[in-house]
Order: C-alpha cells, then structure tokens, then sequence
C-alpha cells in the first residue's frame, strides 16, 4: 500500500498499486481481483481515479503503438499513451489529435473514460467522437471489442464511462490533418456576459478553438460587471516565432494556499491588465496557446497541503446567462476562486457517451482552495446549476452529492447494466453507492 | 545507424530504442527472450520511427556458440554502429542467499551473459575498427551492499570488464560505455517503489544513456546526480559504512 493522490491533492490514501505494462497480460493480471480502478496520468482533480484503501491499476506501462495508417489517419494504441507523446510524433507528420484537453498531460484511456473537451468543442465535439474502436478487459477475464458498429452500446457506455465498464486497453483513434503546430490567435478584452455570449457565437464559425478567461472577483452585485478575456485562435500556416519549451516545476508545496483573499484580487486585475492591450493578431505556437499549465509541472501544489476543489458546470444555452451570473455572483461575494477561471459556449451537439459530461450550453470552470468557505460555496452552485437544468462534470468533481448526479445524467440507469462489478473506484461508491 | 539491442524487452532499452528511432533513419536488431513482447515493442518503434527497420531475434543468452551466432548474424546484413547489453534481472537478495541456484541465475543473467555479448560485440568491433558498446552495469556495483550483493556484484563485474575492455580499445575507435542506472521506473523495481522510495523515470534515464553513447563515454551515471552519491558512498570508511542500512 502506498499513498495516492488525484490532481486536486484533497487526501492520499493508501492504495494497492499495480502496474500494467503488457497488453496480454492484463487479463490475467486483472481477473478475479477486484473491486480495483483503472488510473493513468492521475489528471482528474477529485476521486475518479481513486480507489483509497484498494486496487489501482496505473496504466502509464501500456504505452505501445500498434499501428498507423498515414494513409487514413487512424492510430491503433495501447491506452496509457500520453497524449503529448502523442502530438509530438505525429505533428511532424502532418497529423494530430482532433479533441486534447486544456492539458496533454492525460492518457488515452483517460481521456475516453472521462470523454474529455477541448477548446475546439464547438468543431470537433468531444475525445469519444474520435475514437473508432476500443478494446475493454472486464475483471472476469473477457475481452471486449466494440465500436460505432460492433456492439454500439457497450461502446457507448465506456466512452465517459469513468472506467467503470472495465479496463480500456487500446483504441483505435481517427487523426485529423493538421498543417502545423502555429495558431493565428486574437484576446478580446471584454465586459459582460451578453458580450461574452456575442463574441462566442460570433466566433464558432471561424475560429477552431475559442475560450474566455474571466475574473471571478469582479461581478460583487456592488455594481461590478463581469470582465473577461476571450481567447481565439485557428490554424495557420504562416509560422510565427520559434517556441522552446522551458519546463518548470513547483518546487515545494507551501504551507498555505498561494491562491487566497489576499492574492486574488491584484493577481487578477493585473492578469486582465497585461492581456487587455492584445487584441491584435498573433501567430503563436499551439502548446503554450492550448496547455499554458502544462510548462509548470506539479502546479497543483500551489494551493498548498489541503489541496483544491475544481467546480465545473454546464448549463443550457436558455437558462446560461442568468445562471451563469447568479453563479459569479456567489462566488465574488464568498471571496473565493482563484486565477484559472474559464468559461466557454459547447457546441450544440450529442456527446457520444451515455455518460459523457459535454451539452449544448455553456460550461464555467473554477478552482477553489480547500476552505470550509467554498464547501459552503458549493452547495449554492449546485442549487443554480440544478435549478437551470445543468450539471456537473466528474472527472472534475470530489463532492457532488449523490442525488444530484442521480438527478442530472438521465442515462445512469442504462449505464449500471454495463459496469464490470470489479470496478469500483471513490466516485462510484460515493455517487452510485458501489 | 544499425544498432544491436541485447535484452531489448527492458524497460531502460525500450526507451532507448525509441529515443533512437526519434533522431533518423534506424535499422534495430533487438534480441530478446520474450518474443511476443518483443514483437510488441518492435511494433511500436516501426510506428514511431516512420521508416525505421526493427528485426527481432530470439535470444539464447548463456550459450556461447549460440551468442557468437547471434552477433555475427546480426553483423552479417552490414556493420553495426551500437550494441547495448541491456538484459538484468534485480534478484531478491534474501532468496539468493537461500537458494543457490537462484544466486547462480542471478549471477548468469547479470555478468555472465552480459560479458559473453560484450566480447562477442567485441570481436567485431575489433573486425570493423570501429563501434560503441554499450554495457547496462548498475549503481549498486559500485559498493557491496547488504542489500543487493547478488545483484551488485554482478553489476560490479561488468564494471571491472568494460573497463579492461576500454584499455584495450584505447587509441581506437571503439567505444566502450558503461552505464550505471540508479533505480529506474521499470517493473524490475515494482518493490522499491512500493516501499516508497523515489526512482528515476525511465525515459530520462535513456536520454542520458542515448546522449552518453552517442559521445562514447566511458562511464555514465544516470541520472548524473549518482555518480556524487556514489562517489560518497564509495568512500565511506567502513566502520561507518556498516552501521548504516542503506
């Protein structure tokens, strides 16, 4: 047993850590062994992939390429690939991933069990929509091989499926063309959420990624408007300069939240003061445009020891703007939030996923410390979201109470008849009871 | 670049072959017991490195005349640039010492196959004029401990033979690179990090390595911070030495 912990560093439980690190072999190693969870990357920020006090199975050994077809475009491999390994190899072949999250720093398999968003969600709509086929290892020794058209529905549950359906092992993963790693990319400063929704929809249809930094301290209900920063960007083939990459570390958890009252503020008002004189177009390189966080490893220690809470939500498109208000609104009274503060329009689109997290609305992101304040925070969230006929995204999520997730993923019903009874992780037990 | 990769299902090689794969045009010839892990990593390397040529061989590690075959089939389609030895099996320690046979494997698979590929490398080397051999030794080499002297003086041999080897190629233009990892991420320390301890990852450890070679260093720790903390703790008197449980 040793100590784990997921992104948001809320605890480390003990886990017994097994490592899989060959594809045919896992069946043995799996069968009969459960309850267990699959986690690769350990990128979601709550209890997704975790299974404190049992079995995780860490992925990051299955690792191996299978097969490409430059030809088509489809990539067949293991699921512990990290997508950056991914993008690097293949870029300079004229191919890329069509769906990557805010960080590359996630697996394969993680990435089709949480059915991930990118900033092209608009376009591309979600990681699921990309896959073509996938190889499932159930913790009762069978394999299962489903798709689009072989056995659509075990393909549908196990797309968002929070690895519950069993142990992804591989998949076979339809690449986009891509002309080069450079963006033509544009900040527009902004004030007000109907701003917001204007430069949203004035952009989904030509601008490939699009997502707004907001500053979740401004809109007091003292008067203050909300302002933001939108961000825009889509291929270009122009090359702009030569970007390096400089990885740094956060060297040391410190003893207290660098992200706190005192610091949210003047961080954000400076943050919205350096950017707001961008609004020209700039050909920047697609890593630091798409994953800033992903050059400071290990950023999550800057909410110091008690870790931090992210919140996301969405709600529809109908019931957004004021949803989404009362929601900035409670959290500039609470003082609370910190600096990666995102909003962003989804596309009006399915997700492919009976479980998956995506809707045709508006989703709001926001990192909290873990303060007793926040908690309290929540609880109000939940009832706007509820209320506005939203919900909220698990891979994120280390606190939403049962009822709710009964009460906002309509499919979970359907979804139970797909679980492998060995997996089980903190989230399912906390939000399904096993 | 026609490198030879002998134990090529190890986890350090593995990485190594990838970094390889990355730089240009390949042609590997991986030599493994496992075949069908073997045929997975050799998969995988075609991938990533679009146009590399990955043979793979089955491997017979103890036979001497089986061992001069190998090379001397792998050296027959054209020269080969690199050879890394990279097989290593991590023996219990306490098993060892109360089973011989599992001492006697330990120290089979560790020193004693590793140097009949380096001399049978050696010899072709020595044919061409030219080459770099790289030998996988290991940090716990560089001083018998309690806790790994099976192990450790295995490693500790393969220490002592590149060394007489880089004599004697000295002035040429072979190569001889011993590598010592520190504990690596790989299976063969599923143990170490269950107690907790820290290890390098697998990937930095290749870079060092592929870099090292590349350069034909004569020793490269990797991570480099051990070679410091062996030089420490190679020169810990012994009346201290053996008060400590490292």
């Amino acid at each position: 047993m040793r100590p784990v912990a997921s992104w948001g560093r809320l605890s480390a439980p003990p886990h017994d850590v097994v490592e899989l690190g060959d594809r045919d072999r896992v069946a043995a190693q799996i069968a009969g062994r459960g309850p267990g969870i699959a986690q690769g990357m350990g990128r979601s920020y709550g209890d997704a992939c975790l299974n404190p006090n049992g079995l995780l199975w860490r992925t990051t050994g299955l690792d191996r390429l299978i097969a490409f077809d430059a030809a088509t475009g489809r990539l067949t491999c293991e699921a512990g690939v990290v997508l950056r390994d991914l993008q690097r190899l293949m870029l300079p072949r004229g191919w890329g991933l069509a769906v990557v999250p805010g960080t590359q720093l996630v697996t394969v398999g993680g990435a089709i069990a949480n059915d991930v968003h990118g900033k092209n969600h608009h376009v591309l709509g979600t990681f699921g929509d990309h896959v073509r086929r996938l190889r499932l290892v159930r913790t009762d020794g069978e394999t299962i091989e489903c798709g689009l058209d072989l056995q659509p529905d075990w393909f549908a549950a196990t797309i968002g499926g929070l690895g519950l359906t069993g142990l992804i092992v591989e998949a076979e993963l339809q690449l986009q063309p891509v002309a080069g790693p450079w963006l033509e990319a544009q900040t527009l400063p902004y004030r007000g959420l109907a701003e917001f929704f204007r430069l949203s929809d004035d952009s989904e249809a030509g601008w490939h990624h699009t997502v707004s930094w907001i500053d979740c301290t401004a809109m007091d209900g003292r008067g203050g408007d909300l302002r933001g920063l939108f961000m825009r960007a889509r291929p270009s083939a122009t090359p702009g300069r030569p970007w390096r990459e400089r990885r740094r570390r956060m060297p040391f958890t410190p003893p207290l939240s660098l992200v706190n009252r005192l610091s949210l503020r003047p961080f954000n008002a400076a943050y919205y003061a350096l950017n707001r004189g961008r609004a020209d177009t700039r050909i920047v390189h697609a890593e630091p445009f798409l994953y800033p966080l992903d050059s400071l490893l290990e950023w999550n220690r800057m909410y110091g020891p008690r870790g931090f809470y992210q919140y996301q939500s969405v709600v529809p498109r109908e019931a957004g703007l004021d949803a989404t208000r009362e929601m900035l609104q409670a959290i500039a009274a609470s003082g609370e939030g910190s600096f990666l503060a995102v909003l962003k329009t989804f596309g009006n689109r399915l997700p492919p996923g009976l479980m998956s997290f995506p809707a045709p609305g508006v989703t709001l992101a926001l990192d909290f410390r873990n303060t007793p304040r926040a908690v309290a925070l929540f609880e109000r969230l939940d009832a706007i979201v509820l209320a506005a006929g939203g919900r909220l995204y698990p891979a994120k999520d280390a606190r939403m109470p049962r009822a709710m997730f009964e009460a906002t993923y309509p499919n979970l019903v359907r979804f139970t008849r797909f679980r492998d009874p060995g997996m089980s992780s903190g989230l399912s037990r906390r939000l399904t009871g096993r | 670049m026609k490198i030879v990769v002998v134990g090529a299902t190890s986890a350090i090689a593995e990485q190594c072959c990838r970094l390889w794969v990355a730089e240009g045009p390949t042609e590997l010839v991986l030599i493994a017991r496992d075949m069908a892990k073997a045929e997975k990593i050799a998969a995988d390397l075609r991938v990533r490195g679009a146009g590399a040529t990955v043979a793979v061989v089955k491997g017979e590690f103890l036979d001497p005349a089986a061992i001069s075959a190998q090379v001397a089939d792998a050296a027959a389609t054209g020269p080969i640039d690199m050879a890394l030895i990279a097989q290593g099996w991590l023996a219990d320690q306490a098993a060892c010492q109360d089973d011989l046979a599992m001492l006697r494997e330990a120290l089979e698979i560790n020193a004693l196959s590793a140097a009949l590929f380096a001399e049978a490398f050696a010899q072709h080397f020595a044919r061409q004029g030219r080459g770099t051999l790289g030998i996988i030794g290991s940090v716990a080499g560089d001083r018998g401990r309690k806790a790994n002297y099976a192990y450790g003086a295995a490693k500790g041999f393969l220490a002592r033979f590149a060394e007489g080897m880089d004599h004697r190629f000295a002035g040429t233009d072979v190569r001889i690179v011993l590598i010592k990892p520190g504990p690596t991420d790989s299976p063969m320390t599923a143990e170490i990090k269950a107690g907790g301890r820290r290890v390098a990852a697998t990937d930095d450890v290749a870079r060092t390595i592929v870099v090292g070679m590349a350069r034909g260093r004569p020793v490269i720790y990797a991570p480099p911070i051990w070679r410091v903390i062996m030089l420490i703790v190679r020169h810990l008197p012994r009346f201290v030495f053996n008060r400590l449980s490292i």
